[in-house]
């Protein structure tokens, strides 16, 4: 009996520790949905007992069913038969399951069928899924789609394709990529062109787009002719029919039960999504953002699974009359890597939190501006009065929704910082923690007798797409440099920390060196050094933010404790390392940088 | 009994063409369920199932001095093979539509396994809870489970697992089946086939089953009573939509059998959902009845009504003894038949 909820106390304790009540009554309109739908709680208690039942179903399905075919599903890998795509046997089999279980719409409104639960339960979700098997997820966690199509299109659009994502009735990719626009997208060439009907004819190829076989498909396509920036870039569905082909299945490292096409679109028809030409610059920045935070969710479940193996086989391996578990070189690399772990699981479930925030926060305002809209009621029900429009009216006042509005701008900061923050963090500790999972293991870890070669395999694709690290850094590096930072740390500093003054004092250390190479960096406006160091800055902003985190989780914990004392003394030595590089480097010997390159 | 229930009821090989004997708890049937049940021609499904002690992950304490089960140490769960025969309603129901009920005999902590059974999208489910059954054995408990389905007006397919993981008697559902009239199909691994009644005309369940040294395949028509194990599927998982209606549910007092709450016309009806099938969903309730409730013999109930007697109780401690591997391929079977041929377990 394996449940993946309840054999981690440290997700467990997660969720108890995160502040959800004021997130949870936002996202219930003051629980008012109890009166409309069955399953909807009547108040933050009620919802909370429902997320751990939910979550311990998930754990439940991941280590009974998941989990156990996720082997078959590396070697089943998918086909492509007469131009369809034909999953691993135990992918279907596992959407199945989820979709038993009601688990295809989590964050979708419940008038379209949805959980309407909040983003950090689906984020746990996600790690659980993915711990199990991350290739499943990849299909599983495009309800990041769904979730966009509900932010985006017009009602007739949500009423039309929410419900069947939530049934589970349809899996759908994100069409993005293709061969001359990777990381680049404002280079998409694929054409769309309007028809007197107003629906569009989609014409070109995308490339590496995972799960797309689904039947729906969100396209980036250029719709304004003579463009060739993102401004002429927009959104569109198109539900799978005879004019898109899949021309091939990529042959890949990893995560071979998740299926990457190559699709050609021919005069395809399609439907516009919001409006033209915020494509690439609104919808899939959206999007992109909700995918990222998943695909940290992915790595953290791979890392867990890793970090797991290389447990158990160094309690079960006996070398020089002992299990290897014992000797300190091991111990010591098995304690890195599981309190790393869990400083990245406090970073990650920290971003959710945020984007929760600025999530309810956007809601919450559509609602006093634009009360009744999107009010469409929830279907097949016995009458009751409508709370949506009457509540929000007058209680929504000037002052309100001013207060809410300098809240959003302060979270949708945070977001754009921490999800790059968390994107890098999770995907880098993943792969180190698959390596050294794999280097525990020694020669038979190199063997495909043990899972860890998988996680090591399927680690690997999470630090690439969905943004490379390196854009991450690109992404996080403004909010580093520009204050939004610093901002959240002093916030953090202010909670107090009286259970651990010691360890306190050694994290401000850890920031002041930090805000030191700040300021050097900004003091010298070089672009190219700031590029140059990006990197060391970013990882030092995301080991002095974990540092907080992590003493956050100590106080009044005692193994939480023994914890933020081992990452502290870890993370002080990486910090010091990296600001002495960016204090006593000179932008002048970058030039020296072509030269290194040659033999 | 399996032999005597052949003859009676004529459960025939597939080869043979069904009988006229058929037809006579058919008909009582059709008389019957016309009292109570609004759509006619839904096929109607009723599921019994136990809250058993869990013996799979039993500790230290789990057997008491005395050798009887110590429940109060082991966790109570859903019989395993009883979530066996649910999933079966509920595939029954996912293709020919039915209303699949959950009836339990136990103490009030049994509402567990009915709310595990509305979680998993079962229509309506009863509780059997009274002191007088205390202490039944399967004899008594059969004779109890038998009065539930004739109040709930007979039905087309009962179904139970094969056997509880506490005693291990698997008598109850035959047992029951007997009490019932209706002809019975045990150690289920497979429905391979349902045709519902329609029209007037009886229906027919055809299922596989496990006998020593293989399968054996029997149609009936029905209403039938089919005994499953772990074999024929495996269980869906709970719905977190349901498990979010449903979880503080409580069981109700209901003497009166009145469906009238499950039809999504009726006042009384509390339409909650919409089904994956489209169909509007009734809120359902719990509904406990006790002996008065089943109008029941309380000469042939609980402890009183149990002519099993237990004469001894051996505690058998199992040694571990050794374990060796077998590398699967022909060469390793050759040798491990072999072997076995060798110590005369085998030839």
């Amino acid at each position: 009996m394996s449940n993946f909820y309840s054999d981690n106390p440290d997700l467990q304790a997660t969720l108890r520790g995160l502040d959800l009540a004021r997130i949870v009554r936002l996202r219930e309109d003051d629980y008012r949905q109890a009166g409309e739908f069955a399953y909807a709680p009547r108040d933050f208690e009620d919802a909370l007992d429902s997320y751990e039942r939910t979550l311990a179903i998930v754990g439940d399905i991941a280590g009974e069913f998941v989990e156990p075919r996720a082997e078959d599903v590396d070697r089943a890998g998918s086909e492509l038969v007469d131009g369809e795509v034909r999953y691993a046997p135990g992918i279907a089999q596992s959407l199945e399951r989820l979709k038993q279980a009601d688990l295809m719409g989590i964050t979708l409104p419940r008038k379209y069928g949805g959980l309407n639960f909040p983003i950090t339960v689906s984020v746990m979700i996600v790690e659980m899924v993915s711990r199990a098997d991350p290739a499943l997820m990849n299909i599983f966690g495009l309800q990041d789609i769904a979730e966009t199509v509900s932010k985006f299109a017009n009602d007739e659009m949500k009423a039309a394709y929410l419900p069947r994502f939530a049934s589970g009735e349809v899996t759908a990719s994100m069409a993005l990529t293709e061969p001359e626009a990777g990381s680049d997208l404002q280079n998409v060439q694929l054409k769309a062109t309007e028809q007197p009907d107003g629906t569009w004819r989609l014409s070109g190829v995308k490339r590496f787009i995972t799960n797309g076989c689904g039947q729906l498909s969100l396209v980036l396509a250029r719709s304004e002719e003579g463009t060739t920036d993102a401004r002429g870039l927009s959104m569109f569905l198109y539900e799978r029919d005879a004019h898109m082909r899949i021309r091939r299945l990529e042959d890949k490292l990893g995560i071979h039960g998740s299926p990457t096409c190559e699709l050609q679109f021919d005069d395809a028809p399609a439907l516009l999504v919001g409006e033209r030409r915020r494509g690439l610059t609104t919808y899939v920045m959206s999007l992109m953002n909700g995918a990222r935070l998943a695909i940290a969710a992915q790595a953290q479940g791979i890392a867990e699974a890793a970090y797991r193996a290389a447990a158990k086989y160094a309690q079960e391996r006996v070398q020089f009359g002992a299990p290897i578990a014992e000797l300190t070189a091991v111990r010591g690399m098995l304690a890195d890597m599981k309190v790393s772990l869990e400083a990245a699981r406090a970073l990650l479930y920290e971003t959710a939190l945020i984007v929760d925030m600025k999530e309810v926060l956007e809601r919450r305002i559509a609602h006093i501006t634009a009360p009744g809209a999107d009010a469409g009621g929830p279907g097949l029900q016995h009458p009751s009065p409508s709370p949506s429009s009457s509540a929000a009216g007058p209680e929504g006042s000037a002052d309100e929704l001013k207060a809410l509005r300098a809240e959003l701008k302060k979270y949708t900061r945070l977001a754009a910082l921490f999800t790059p923050l968390v994107k890098a963090c999770c995907t880098e500790m993943a792969n180190t923690v698959a390596y050294e999972s794999l280097q525990i293991h020694g020669g038979s870890g190199y063997m495909r007798d043990f899972a860890v070669e998988r996680h090591s395999r399927d680690a690997r694709i999470t630090n690439i797409y969905e943004g490379t690290t390196q854009l991450q850094v690109v992404a996080a590096i403004g909010g580093v440099l520009g204050g939004t930072l610093a901002a959240r740390l002093g916030e953090y500093d202010a909670e107090g920390f009286a259970a651990t003054p010691e360890l306190l004092a050694r994290v401000r250390v850890a920031r002041a060196r930090l805000a030191e190479a700040i300021a050097r960096v900004r003091a010298l406006d070089d672009v190219r050094y700031r590029d140059f160091h990006a990197r060391r800055l970013v990882e030092t902003a995301i080991a002095v933010s974990c540092g907080y985190l992590m003493l956050r989780a100590a106080q009044g914990d005692a193994r939480k404790l023994l914890a933020a004392r081992y990452f502290v003394d870890a993370m002080a030595a990486r910090v010091e390392g990296a600001v002495v590089q960016v204090l006593g480097g000179e932008p002048a010997m970058l030039d020296a940088l072509p030269a290194l390159g040659r033999d | 009994m399996a032999v005597e229930a052949r003859l009676r009821w004529g459960l025939v090989p597939l080869t043979f063409a069904a009988d006229a004997p058929f037809l006579v708890p058919y008909r009582i049937r059709k008389q019957r369920r016309r009292e109570t049940l609004t759509d006619m021609s839904q096929l109607r499904i009723v599921v019994l199932v136990k809250q058993v002690p869990d013996t799979q992950n039993v500790t230290g304490d789990a057997m008491k001095e005395d050798g009887t089960v110590n429940r109060a140490a082991l966790p109570a769960v859903f019989n395993p093979e009883d979530l066996n025969a649910l999933e079966e309603a509920l595939r029954l129901k996912d293709r020919h539509g039915a209303r699949v009920t959950v009836v339990t005999m136990g103490p009030p902590a049994a509402v567990q396994v009915l709310r595990e059974s509305l979680y998993r999208g079962v229509d309506e489910v009863i509780l059997l809870t009274d002191k007088a059954f205390a202490g039944a054995d399967t004899l008594a408990t059969s004779y109890v489970l038998s009065l539930a389905v004739r109040k709930l007006g007979g039905c087309d397919l009962v179904l139970c697992g094969r056997q509880a993981i506490d005693g291990d008697t698997a008598q109850v559902g035959p047992q029951t089946a007997e009490k019932l009239g209706y002809p019975q199909i045990t150690c289920v691994s497979r429905v391979d086939e349902l045709v519902a009644p329609a029209g007037g005309a009886g229906g027919a369940v055809t299922a596989t089953r496990s006998i020593e040294g293989g399968y054996e395949t029997l149609t009936s028509l029905l209403p039938c009573l089919l005994t499953v194990t772990g074999e024929a599927n495996e269980p869906r998982p709970p719905s977190v939509k349901l498990v979010m209606t449903y979880k503080g549910i409580a069981a109700e007092s209901m003497p009166d059998y009145d469906d009238t709450y499950l039809d999504p016309e009726s006042d009384a009806a509390e339409v909650c959902m919409v089904g994956r099938d489209g169909r509007p969903v009734c809120r359902a309730k719990v509904v406990q009845w006790d002996h008065l409730a089943l109008a029941a013999d309380r000469e042939a109930l609980g402890l009183r009504g149990s002519p099993t007697r237990v004469k001894e109780i051996e505690s058998v401690v199992l040694a571990q003894s050794e374990a060796r591997m077998v590398t699967p391929d022909e060469a390793g079977l050759a040798i491990l038949v072999h072997e076995l041929i060798e110590e005369h377990i085998l030839g």
